[in-house]
């Protein structure tokens, strides 16, 4: 037990450290994995059959091949193809990408996938009549859009999002191979220099627990907020 | 690209045995654990809701770990005889993953046994059929089918699981793409390859459950 104080003898600190990490690399994947889905759900819902195909293309894929061959591709193409481009400019040197820009990256991509399934599903069950009623309204488009869709897409979603933000937040443990120092990575090297595998791999277990936990509580708080009226 | 393609085949061999293999032992731990979550013993009850959320909420890697890494710790297995399979990766791997898929399982399992209509068992009742009869005549068929295709999706999430063996020295299908692309440093060529045979691999998946499905499809 006395591994686990802070400070000079235990590693404590660093814990409390790699789990700020894992926080935050989950965080950033998320929100990536948002920015992903806000180009790649209209794709989906569209009607045009080659948009259609990209955006179907992209969840299948993403969902379909491991996630951690998503990172290996990155950890291992990622600076490859940014010294393609910066070749194009005329630059020749060596460019290392940051280990916590291609984490969040690869996992917010595989994260955006799920998304955009979640809020496909959240637009398609919405009822013909809600898109009706805007329009004999004579609501403009984006104010439809924003007024009556969204905040129904929302309402629909959330409770699935909770599972996309389980399993991102449970993704993010893939990183450490990527030598990112979160969680899983920190326990390792602590369990390599202490031998106690044992005492610091349950630990990790116990600090996943404890995010899921609390993340949970308070996206359920979120939840019942949009449910309200319902 | 085409050079790499034998070895990556016959990598997706030790990738399907993992995942049949866990997948198999799975459901049986996810129907013990499924029937103990909607049983009357309190006590069980408790023990496989805490199994399964431990399980699922934590990652499957970590899980890994303890098994591969922790276990080996403790000095009173590494003198049973248990220390035979938990010595081998492959075995650390196949219990981790028979686990994990487990808790998964129960819950599918569990939420299909909670949904079935409640005439089929009190018309079995009413019959005089025996209650264990009524558990593997009506419940558990009505229940398999119920669950099956929240059960495809688990099938396919551990058919990526296993892509964690290659993290414990396992050469899998990802195990085996990771190392080439390692030596070769042609990334993009290696995924296309390795997740062309992840992809079909989930498509037979998702053809061989419909099949299924429309199989025991009951009259409405």
């Amino acid at each position: 037990m006395e591994l686990l104080v802070f400070g000079k003898n235990g590693w404590g600190d660093e814990l409390f450290f790699a789990t700020l990490m894992t926080l935050a690399v989950a965080i950033t994947a998320m929100l990536i994995g948002f920015f992903f889905a806000l180009i790649f759900t209209p794709l989906k819902i569209s009607k045009n059959k080659i948009l259609n195909f990209i955006g179907n293309f992209y969840t299948t894929v993403i969902r379909g091949v491991p996630e951690l061959l998503v990172i290996y591709l990155f950890f291992f193409g990622g600076s490859t193809a940014v010294m393609f481009v910066a070749k194009i400019f005329g630059y020749e040197g060596y460019i290392e990408i940051n280990a916590f820009i291609t984490g969040a990256f690869s996992i917010g991509i595989i994260s955006g996938a799920y998304s955009t399934e979640v809020f496909r599903g959240a637009y398609q069950s919405i009822k013909r009549g809600q898109f009706e009623a805007s329009k004999v309204l004579g609501l403009k488009k984006n104010l439809s859009f924003f007024k009556v869709i969204l905040p129904q897409m929302l309402r629909l979603a959330i409770p699935n999002i909770t599972n996309v933000w389980q399993i991102t937040l449970k993704d993010t443990a893939l990183i450490s191979v990527t030598g990112l120092v979160e969680i899983m990575r920190q326990s390792h090297i602590a369990a390599g220099s202490t031998r106690d595998p044992l005492l610091f791999y349950s630990f990790a277990a116990v600090l996943y627990l404890i995010l899921t936990f609390f993340s949970m509580k308070v996206l359920n708080k979120l939840e019942t907020h949009y449910q309200r009226g319902h | 690209m085409i050079s790499s393609f034998p070895k990556l085949l016959n990598a997706t061999l030790v990738t399907l045995k993992l995942v049949s293999l866990s997948l198999i032992f799975g459901i049986f731990l996810g129907t013990f654990f499924a029937i103990l979550r909607t049983g009357k013993n309190k006590f069980l009850k408790n023990f496989s809701y805490y199994y399964s959320y431990v399980f699922r909420g934590t990652p499957m890697l970590v899980q890994l770990f303890i098994i591969y890494f922790g276990l080996a710790q403790i000095e009173y297995l590494r003198s049973s005889f248990l220390w035979i399979i938990l010595k081998e990766p492959y075995w650390c791997a196949i219990i981790a993953f028979t686990l994990n898929t487990g808790a998964y399982t129960s819950e599918i399992l569990r939420s299909a046994f909670e949904t079935i209509d409640k005439g089929y068992i009190e018309a079995g009742q009413s019959l005089g059929i025996p209650k264990n009869k009524i558990f593997y005549k009506i419940k558990f068929p009505i229940a398999i089918r119920q669950s099956l295709p929240a059960y495809s999706n688990e099938m396919i999430l551990m058919l990526k699981g296993t892509s964690l063996a290659s993290t414990v020295t396992l050469m899998d299908l990802t195990g085996v793409a990771k190392f080439i692309i390692s030596t070769t440093f042609k990334p993009i060529e290696i995924f296309i390859v390795a997740g062309s045979i992840y992809l079909f691999i989930t498509f037979l998946i998702h053809t061989f459950v419909k099949l299924v499905e429309r199989k025991l499809e009951y009259p409405k």
